[in-house]
């Protein structure tokens, strides 16, 4: 593996143990991220692809094998590696701003005065385009709007990956939309790494520079890793007859429903 | 070519449809802010106020007929109300010792209760949060707390009158463990069922213990925390009553006592009606300050 690499992940197996019984989920998993790239990771559900993100964010250990970020070892969580979750995790009792703040607060405690820290809270929350909401509980929101004020949350504390897992999975295909630019916008102008677990084919695509495919579980590994040399900034309407595009497309299709279907109904 | 001539029709549609409901929203006339107050005013009494009060009116008639007959062991509700006349329009005289008004017995009764569930639900709180956290206070403690919370609150009574060898801290004793028995299992609840999602926050922004307790844990638990308070303090009410019966001085359950063996069955009465009002404004109090507290997320 080379010593360079931005976010590696090294070997990893992950193998939970209840009663007795083993389940293997991941298996020797090694994959290098380079600073400012976007990465997808798609597969069928149960394939693992959330625990490889849990053991990047530091929340699951591994049984084998290494993360390294910035050549440092990752054995906790941490706001360098901010997870936006799947359903959005805002804390109800706090509004939108209270939210991004409780972040802003605790992880510019030392470095930043109160003032600068309201600033920044409120410089993430404009960043989502949530300024006009930012006093109403999550309750009080869309799911969409939720989203982004998890995104917000995550942005706030400059993390160096950002991990996104199936962020828009819980929302209608309109919002979902409209939130995939939003985030390749925000991307386009921090250069974040970032890391996000998906399972929609054209999502991955759109958003990424590299799509890792994984195969099913038990014991699953990666696959396949998809290179996507799609121009930036990308075009949803202009992509939709470009040729990488459908060849990337295609790719992705053939692997999850040709060679790896997935055979367990779920 | 199509295309124009069908935007053209489009047109008119448009322009057509408006004017129509321009009309038909002329009709109605908008209603004053008076009229729409005493409207909500008016739907509130007839779906709230009306029904409990058509059904008290309906048993008071029942009670005055069954009970008007002579010889009949309990008096009607007219007697009570001429008999505990004095009682109804004086609730505060004070002749010395023990022949006081009622809001004097209800306030000793009420004090006590204050001491006892204050206790409660500083000792309930921490051992809910003590069983929650952690699984080795959870195996240790709640078989024991399944049990003790079966202890009738009288049966306390005897033993803590030998502990504290005093009718008051006995009193409050016994209700500090009646309440504390639900605060501390719905709270310990509450801890264990906060969503690993919040914790995970906590994890990234790295929280510390005491950041974690008070940003996340309390708040998190508050709904189920304030369902515990709500019981204990109705348990609460429901104790003193029969531990003042039993240790006597100032109260509302020794004017009960002490009307029986005088044989004012009126100022039992009366007395009835006071406690469960009480208690009625008591959980209504508590369920306010939850609603206050937890921003109406207990309700969600």
């Amino acid at each position: 593996m080379s010593a360079q690499a931005f976010l590696s992940i090294q070997h990893v197996d992950k193998a939970f143990s209840r009663g007795g019984v083993t389940n293997e989920v991941l298996k020797d998993v090694s994959l290098d991220v380079h600073e400012g790239e976007y990465i997808s990771i798609i597969g069928h559900s149960g394939c693992g692809k959330s625990t490889l993100l849990n053991i990047v964010a530091g929340l699951t250990g591994v049984t084998k094998g290494v993360v390294f970020l910035e050549g440092k070892v990752v054995d906790e969580p941490g706001p360098d590696r901010a997870v936006v979750f799947q359903n959005h995790s805002l804390l109800p009792w706090l509004t939108a701003y209270e939210n991004v703040a409780l972040a802003v607060d605790k992880v510019f405690a030392k470095t930043k005065s109160k003032a600068e820290r309201h600033e920044w809270t409120m410089r993430q929350i404009e960043l989502v385009n949530m300024a006009h909401a930012k006093d109403r509980r999550p309750s009080e929101i869309s799911g969409g709007m939720k989203q982004r004020i998890g995104i917000a949350r995550a942005l706030a504390m400059q993390p160096k990956v950002l991990l996104l897992d199936e962020p828009f999975g819980a929302l209608d295909a309109l919002t979902r939309t409209h939130l995939q630019d939003q985030v390749m916008q925000i991307q386009a102008e921090l250069k974040n790494t970032v890391l996000m677990i998906t399972h929609d084919v054209d999502e991955a695509v759109l958003l990424s520079d590299r799509i890792v495919m994984m195969t099913n579980g038990p014991s699953a590994r990666i696959g396949e890793v998809l290179s996507v040399p799609l121009e930036r900034p990308r075009k949803r309407l202009e992509l939709v007859s470009d040729r990488t595009y459908i060849a990337a497309r295609a790719a992705v299709l053939k692997f999850l429903y040709e060679r790896h279907r997935f055979v367990e109904a779920a | 070519m199509s295309a124009p001539v069908l935007k053209l029709d489009d047109a008119r549609a448009t322009k057509a449809a408006p004017a129509a409901e321009v009309v038909a929203f002329r009709a109605p006339k908008a209603p004053s802010p008076i009229a729409k107050r005493a409207r909500r005013v008016f739907d509130w009494a007839a779906t709230t106020l009306i029904p409990p009060l058509v059904v008290l009116a309906l048993l008071l008639l029942f009670w005055e007929l069954i009970c008007s007959r002579p010889g009949s062991a309990l008096p009607p509700p007219s007697q009570v109300v001429t008999d505990t006349w004095e009682l109804i329009v004086d609730p505060f005289y004070d002749r010395g010792g023990l022949d006081k008004g009622l809001f004097w017995h209800l306030l000793a009764s009420l004090q006590r209760v204050a001491v006892g569930y204050a206790i409660a639900v500083v000792v309930g709180v921490a051992l809910g949060v003590l069983v929650g956290q952690s699984t080795w206070a959870m195996r240790g403690l709640d078989p024991i707390f399944q049990i003790l919370r079966t202890v009738p609150p009288l049966a306390w009574l005897p033993l803590s009158l030998a502990a504290f060898r005093d009718g008051q801290p006995s009193a409050i004793f016994v209700i500090f463990i009646t309440s504390v028995w639900p605060i501390i299992i719905n709270t310990a609840v509450g801890i264990r069922n906060i969503p690993t999602d919040y914790s995970n926050v906590a994890k990234v922004i790295r929280l510390n213990g005491f950041e974690y307790f008070t940003k996340i844990m309390i708040p998190a638990a508050a709904p189920y925390i304030f369902t515990g308070l709500r019981i204990g303090v109705g348990l609460s009410w429901l104790a003193i009553v029969a531990a003042e019966m039993l240790i006597g001085g100032v109260g509302i359950g020794f004017f009960i006592w002490d009307a029986w063996n005088s044989s004012n069955i009126s100022d039992i009465i009366l007395a009835l009606v006071y406690v469960g009002v009480v208690g009625f404004i008591l959980d209504r109090i508590v369920a306010f300050i939850a609603n206050a507290v937890t921003r109406g997320t207990a309700t969600a």
